[in-house]
């Protein structure tokens, strides 16, 4: 009775034994997301090795050229821009970009929220009513106009662009950080570990951080694709990434104007953008399904 | 009930307050507004007068209280570019950007609950799943790709809809559905989760035990328990709505408050984006008051209970 | 000789809000309101009463978990520290509280023998050789295998469970354990268990308890003395044999009579008292006598003046107006 219990256990009784044996049960629809998003971390991280051509290189001959199957050339898979610039070595480019900001954004929101939840269910009083407060405000206006509001005040650079990114949806790390601190206070783990004499440092780092990094987790396959939608979006509308750095949203943006008559230009970054998030949503899905326990 | 209204209220005040002290901040901390919102080659005696009008020489609290003072009389300053009041120049372009956002929300609304509540009744049905996964494209497509895709579609190959400007109601017809099909993706499988689980509650199954018709105890139990959540998330479609117009009347050149908005950034003109945060914010304060008072009259949980903190 | 712990007229207020909305009105509600005990060594105090009369809240105060508004408490004949500071800290090694839920207790992704020996690392104590045969000596002492050792709470038993969390609290060696309701959570047949397991312990260690529990049987069962508590204060306090068996108070003799009781075990006419209403609020205590609007006893003085807790010529503390009056009896 109890090897079937630790099986079914949501909880970790090994960790090899948990991910390595289910490995084979994931559902095909996870398999073929969890490979594209290895595809795309690949691309990211090999990008300068991977790339064809510089992305610059201009070939003013092969101008506007069609990708592979429609009646392009092996020499450029992707198709070319209105300069000769092949499509491909600016997707591999882009990707990166784009990942990255996306990684970094994600990352900040993340400990800035939980940082902050663990203030305010720390100290409460009126810390904590200022930090719920900035929440609300948060919550209350959508994130685009914020984003907007700071880059018509601030100027874009990349590092103040990262940092924008990475206020976008911290309020929902720092909920979930107060919540389930709060809740451990109450009655709970945290209670009795601190009644042993723990100092704080001990409490969050050791017990309510590993308790809670789970839901975490989950929250962050939510946050990373939305960074990589927003960020898109406005290096669409020429507000984000700027030339000659390029990212998917910026690609997309360029393309636009040759929607008639090369349409490749824009698809490509398009269908990366889709695929990635959308592999990254069916991911968290799942993994919030394994990981919840209430939920089963 | 008026309690909670009362609070509701003061809450929607706060938060504008809060917008505005916000913008007033970030004013603050990016340089000198007399020089940011009149622009560099503007002559000393202008920045000189402007200081004053705006109190720019004087102690940093009397300067907030006199900005929220013109915030709230509607006084942002002229527009860089165009010599108006800035608070002009956004409200003139309000209209248009109604008459993409509200048929596009309607489009939401009532698109978007009648799949998920038809999927909720059919679960796990070839409806079921066809309109699942269509729903995850809605949330996973950006609204700039979605608009770029049916103008490719509709407008270059298809020929039959105009691909931008804004001369007829035939140029409004692919922004709002650019606008209105995410959402209700995302409307359609929050509503479909909320009617199944209103659906397992052991009220469903006692009433119809009782021998209360299947469509009654649709009609009459489980759809009024299941507004309840769908009307929060209308809530928050609207918050996306004003993100979406952003993009969507970039892509369209349809002479929106998200276009205005967009150019602002792009040109700095910072009279104009602190009236734009306004109006927005305001809009957006009064649209979720709104839904919170639908709230408030569809749950009588919250209709009797204490105000809470 | 000294108490081991000493708790001299605590109390413990909070400020709260009654009303709804914007109109609220300031009110105060007192959780403990004068309490005065004394735990020897080795020997065992019950704690009674109703739910919200205030016990964990004492427990609690006792151990220095939580600051008093007013009133002191020693152990061992030293005030009690503030809390977090180091020297509170230091005291955490001689007096634990074991709680009422152990699952909720223990933290679910840690091994049960790292969270049995985390006292010893909190505290910097001994090396982790030294640790381990310290957790393995204390784990056979509350009746767990070695083999548990790397166990997750959620792999044991309820009963399994509160022995780890009383193992946790054993192995610094404390003198002083606060158990708040620590067998409530666990089936009938484990709850026995437990019990005999903590007289155990207390026989062999010379541990100190001070035992809360609304469980009037298992309190008979466990403790040496008892008090009962109503609405913050102590209404009566003795020692539990004779307590249980000719109860003073008219709050008490209520309770015992409620104790289920076989036919068979009862013995010439027993008494049963009911109470009339509902237990009354904390924020809004009762003038004079708290227990006054449900005591079948009632006079006139009992709602204008607070009766002290008392010794009668047998020992027996009673907060009573009318406690020596002969054989009060109820109205039939």
């Amino acid at each position: 009775m109890a090897l079937r219990d630790t099986l079914a256990a949501p909880l970790p009784t090994s960790i090899l034994r948990r991910w390595i044996r289910p490995l084979a049960r994931w559902p095909l629809g996870v398999l073929l997301a969890a490979s594209w998003l290895a595809l795309m971390v690949i691309v990211a991280l090999g990008a300068d090795l991977l790339l064809p051509y510089s992305i610059t290189a201009f070939d003013l001959k092969a101008r506007l050229s069609p990708p592979l199957f429609f009646g392009g050339s092996l020499a450029h898979p992707l198709g070319t821009d209105e300069l000769g610039r092949d499509v491909s070595a600016r997707l591999i480019m882009s990707i990166r970009m784009s990942l990255l900001i996306a990684l970094f954004g994600t990352l900040i929101a993340t400990t800035l929220g939980t940082v902050l939840g663990f203030l305010a269910a720390h100290f409460r009083r009126w810390v904590e009513t200022l930090i719920l407060m900035a929440i609300d405000f948060q919550a209350s206006m959508p994130f685009m106009i914020i984003a907007l509001s700071v880059l018509a005040f601030f100027g874009n650079s990349l590092p103040l662009f990262i940092g924008l990114m990475g206020f976008h949806s911290w309020e929902r790390y720092a909920r979930i950080a107060r919540g389930l601190t709060l809740a451990a206070n109450e009655q709970g783990y945290a209670a009795a570990v601190r009644q042993l004499g723990a100092k704080p440092g001990r409490i969050y780092g050791l017990h309510i951080l590993p308790n809670i990094a789970s839901t975490l987790i989950v929250s962050m396959t939510l946050t990373f694709p939305e960074i990589i939608l927003l960020e898109s979006g406005l290096s669409f509308l020429g507000l984000g990434v700027q030339p000659p750095l390029t990212s998917l949203g910026n690609m997309v943006g360029y393309g636009r104007e040759y929607i008639t008559r090369a349409p490749w230009i824009m698809l490509a970054p398009a269908t990366v953008i889709v695929l990635t998030t959308l592999s990254i949503s069916l991911l968290g899905d799942w993994l919030r399904d394994k990981l919840d326990p209430t939920l089963r | 009930m008026l309690l909670f209204a009362a609070s509701r209220l003061l809450r929607a005040a706060l938060t504008i307050l809060f917008v505005m002290t916000f913008a007033f901040v970030v004013l603050r901390l990016s340089g000198d507004p007399a020089l940011l919102i009149m622009s560099v080659d503007a002559p000393p005696e202008a920045i000189k007068a402007f200081r004053q009008a705006w109190g720019l020489d004087q102690p940093i609290w009397d300067q907030y209280v006199s900005y929220i003072g013109h915030a709230f009389t509607g006084d942002f300053g002229k527009s860089m570019r165009d010599g108006r009041p800035a608070i002009e120049l956004v409200l003139e372009r309000v209209p248009a950007t109604l008459a993409i956002t509200l048929p596009a929300l309607a489009l939401k609304i009532g698109l978007g609950i009648p799949a998920g509540i038809y999927a909720a009744l059919h679960r796990n049905s070839v409806a079921d799943r066809v309109t699942m996964a269509v729903s995850v494209a809605g949330f996973t497509m950006p609204s700039f790709v979605l608009a770029l895709l049916l103008v490719l579609v509709f407008a270059v190959t298809l020929g039959w809809l105009p691909a931008s400007g804004s001369d007829s109601a035939a140029h409004a017809i692919l922004p709002i559905i650019t606008l209105g099909v995410g959402g209700a993706a995302i409307m359609a499988r929050f509503t479909r989760s909320a009617m199944l689980e209103v659906l397992g509650q052991p009220y469903i199954r006692a009433a119809s035990a009782k021998g209360v018709t299947w469509r009654r105890v649709i009609s009459h139990h489980a759809l009024p328990n299941a507004a309840i959540p769908t009307v929060t998330i209308v809530g928050f479609m609207i918050g996306s709505l004003v993100a979406g117009a952003v993009v969507v009347e970039s892509v369209f050149a349809w002479p929106g408050v998200g276009r205005l908005l967009v150019s602002a950034v792009a040109n700095r003109d910072l009279a104009v984006v602190q009236a734009l945060l306004m109006v927005i914010a305001a809009s957006m304060v009064m649209a979720n008051f709104a839904v919170d008072m639908a709230y408030g009259w569809l749950d009588p949980r919250v209709r009797s209970a204490p105000a809470g903190h | 000789m000294s108490a081991l712990v000493e708790a001299i007229d605590l109390r413990r207020h909070y400020a709260v809000h009654v009303g709804r909305g914007p109109f609220t009105a300031k009110a105060t509600l007192r959780a403990v309101d004068g309490v005065s005990l004394r735990v020897e060594r080795g020997r065992t105090l019950g704690l009674v009463g109703e739910s919200g009369c205030g016990k964990s809240t004492t427990g609690k105060l006792v151990l220095g978990l939580i600051p008093s508004t007013s009133g002191t408490v020693r152990h061992d004949g030293t005030d009690m520290p503030a809390i977090n500071t180091p020297a509170w800290r230091a005291l955490r090694l001689r007096m634990q509280m074991v709680f009422q839920d152990p699952l909720g207790a223990l933290d679910r992704r840690l091994p049960i023998g790292q969270q049995i020996t985390e006292p010893l690392a909190i505290h910097g104590i001994a090396t982790t050789v030294e640790r381990r045969e310290r957790a393995r000596a204390v784990m056979e002492a509350v009746g767990l295998q070695m083999h548990q050792f790397g166990r997750y709470p959620h792999e044991l038993s309820g009963g399994q469970r509160q022995r780890v969390v009383l193992a946790r609290a054993l192995i610094t060696e404390p003198d002083f354990l606060v158990c708040d309701e620590p067998i409530s959570a666990l089936d009938v047949s484990i709850q026995a268990q437990v019990v005999n397991l903590l007289l155990d312990l207390q026989e062999r260690l010379g541990i100190a308890y001070l035992f809360i529990s609304h469980d009037l049987k298992v309190v008979r069962q466990v403790s040496h003395e008892v008090a009962v508590m109503y609405l913050g204060r102590i209404v009566e306090q003795g020692e539990a044999e004779s307590l249980f068996a000719h109860p003073a108070h008219p709050y008490t003799r209520a309770l015992v009579s409620a104790i289920p009781v076989p036919l068979s075990a009862q013995g010439p006419r027993r008494e049963r008292l009911l109470l009339q209403g509902d237990p009354p609020n904390p924020v809004d205590v009762p003038r004079g006598c708290a227990f006054h609007t449900r005591c079948p006893f009632a006079i006139a003085s009992c709602r204008v003046e607070t009766p002290a807790l008392r010794p009668k010529a047998d020992g027996r503390l009673v907060a009573c107006h009318r406690v020596d009056e002969p054989a009060l009896q109820v109205a039939a």
